[in-house]
């Protein structure tokens, strides 16, 4: 049952008549079902400017939530999706600020005597406002989805830091899942730390990758050959036995690349090769 | 005795990682020893790489098997993909028609038990491999 124009022309004037009260009996649900999470001059605040746009796109003659007269009622719709699912509340708690609409207009309906034309108008009312609840939700999850993007890429400079162990010596704890695209990142950290530090050595850690596979090793080789270019020494440490056997199985060569059991050998090694060690009394 | 098996899509890098994370679950929960496991967790992240670069995404099923001495894991990697034209030059280690290190394949074969292939050009490929407790 869509809207009729006259039904949302009805509609446009019993919400403008009783704007007080409906806003008052729809904020009191929201805010029993929020729970205290949101303040009630908050929701006073938004549900008015909601029943303001309801009442335009009713006015102007809507009979879905896409059809151009609800342009501000979707900009408003949206707007509270965003900043819901920014504040942390799920996909229920923002549509029902939407859905209680019904509720709070079918009390206004009632108290109006409740006639059948008029619960008649009311059925219809209801599949507009289920529209703008469906298309709150979508903008929700559209949200949700731009934030989940958002924090990927933010873990993925997290999770790839490069840092200075000694004097010339740097090392890159790789940690999680080394796909192509954090293969690069590390890459290009750990290429831009040698220049910026002049460091002769460095330490690539593996000890936090779970499965070292044949694209693990590609990578990891990749990123050797490119220090080594740039004059940088590589060595790969974290090797744990079930690894080393399964890199062996493989068929993985690490060709002359130094590869130690643990961070602490790696580092001991290269100041055994710098010298350092001695002066440091050991 | 055979179990019901799980089976995951491979249509993303993301599920490569799904599929591995199934199959160290399923290996532990069969008490796997740990050099077991984490060769086994490999030969399924070359498989389900496989299944997605060269196979055009396909379906990987993990299964808890037994022989009545001893249990183990089946994975079987399905594609609808171009096949293998030819096997032997495919198990040569080294060998790639994309830019991987050439040793999935062959390294795969050497970390399981025992492994199984299907395939005809045109005809998708069809993976079976078992790793068997100790």
């Amino acid at each position: 049952m869509t809207l009729t124009a006259e039904e949302a022309a009805r509609f446009a004037g019993l919400l403008e008549d009783n704007s007080d009260a409906l806003v008052a009996t729809w904020t009191e649900r929201v805010a029993a079902t929020l729970r205290g999470r949101l303040s009630h001059a908050e929701l006073q605040r938004q549900h008015s400017e909601l029943r303001k746009a309801f009442q335009q796109a009713l006015s102007g003659g809507a009979q879905a939530i896409g059809d151009e007269p609800a342009a501000e009622l979707r900009a408003q719709l949206s707007d509270l999706s965003a900043s819901r699912a920014r504040q942390g509340f799920s996909v229920t708690e923002t549509a029902v600020s939407v859905f209680a609409f019904k509720a709070a207009v079918l009390t206004i309906v009632d108290q109006g005597g409740g006639s059948e034309a008029a619960l008649r108008d009311y059925v219809a009312l209801s599949a507009f406002v289920d529209e703008a609840a469906l298309f709150t939700s979508d903008s929700y999850v559209r949200v949700r989805e731009e934030l989940i993007a958002d924090q990927a890429e933010q873990l993925l400079e997290l999770s790839t830091p490069v840092v200075k162990l000694w004097e010339g010596v740097v090392a890159v704890p790789l940690v999680g899942t080394l796909d192509s695209a954090r293969a690069q990142v590390v890459m290009e950290r750990l290429l831009q730390t040698l220049v910026d530090t002049g460091s002769p050595y460095a330490i690539i850690d593996i000890t936090g990758v779970p499965a070292v596979d044949t694209q693990v090793a590609q990578h990891v080789l990749k990123t050797v050959v490119a220090a080594r270019l740039m004059g940088a020494d590589c060595i790969i440490s974290g090797i744990r036995p079930q690894i080393a056997q399964t890199i062996v199985a493989l068929g993985i060569e690490f060709g002359d690349i130094a590869t130690k059991a643990s961070l602490a050998d790696a580092l001991r090694y290269v100041l055994g090769k710098t010298g350092q060690a001695k002066r440091l009394g050991r | 005795m055979n179990q019901q098996g799980e089976l995951i899509q491979v249509n993303s890098d993301q599920d490569v990682v799904r599929v591995r994370q199934l199959v160290r679950t399923v290996a532990v929960a069969v008490k796997l020893s740990l050099v077991d496991q984490t060769k086994l967790v490999t030969a399924a992240s070359e498989l389900a790489r496989n299944t997605l670069v060269y196979g055009g995404g396909g379906t990987v099923e993990v299964t808890t098997v037994d022989n009545g001495r001893r249990p183990g894991i089946r994975i079987v990697f399905a594609d609808q993909g171009p096949g293998i034209v030819d096997l032997d030059l495919a198990f040569t280690d080294g060998y790639t028609t994309g830019s991987g290190l050439g040793l999935g394949l062959s390294g795969a074969r050497r970390l399981v038990d025992e492994f199984d292939i299907v395939t005809a050009p045109g005809a998708g490929t069809s993976i079976t491999v078992t790793k068997w407790c100790r």
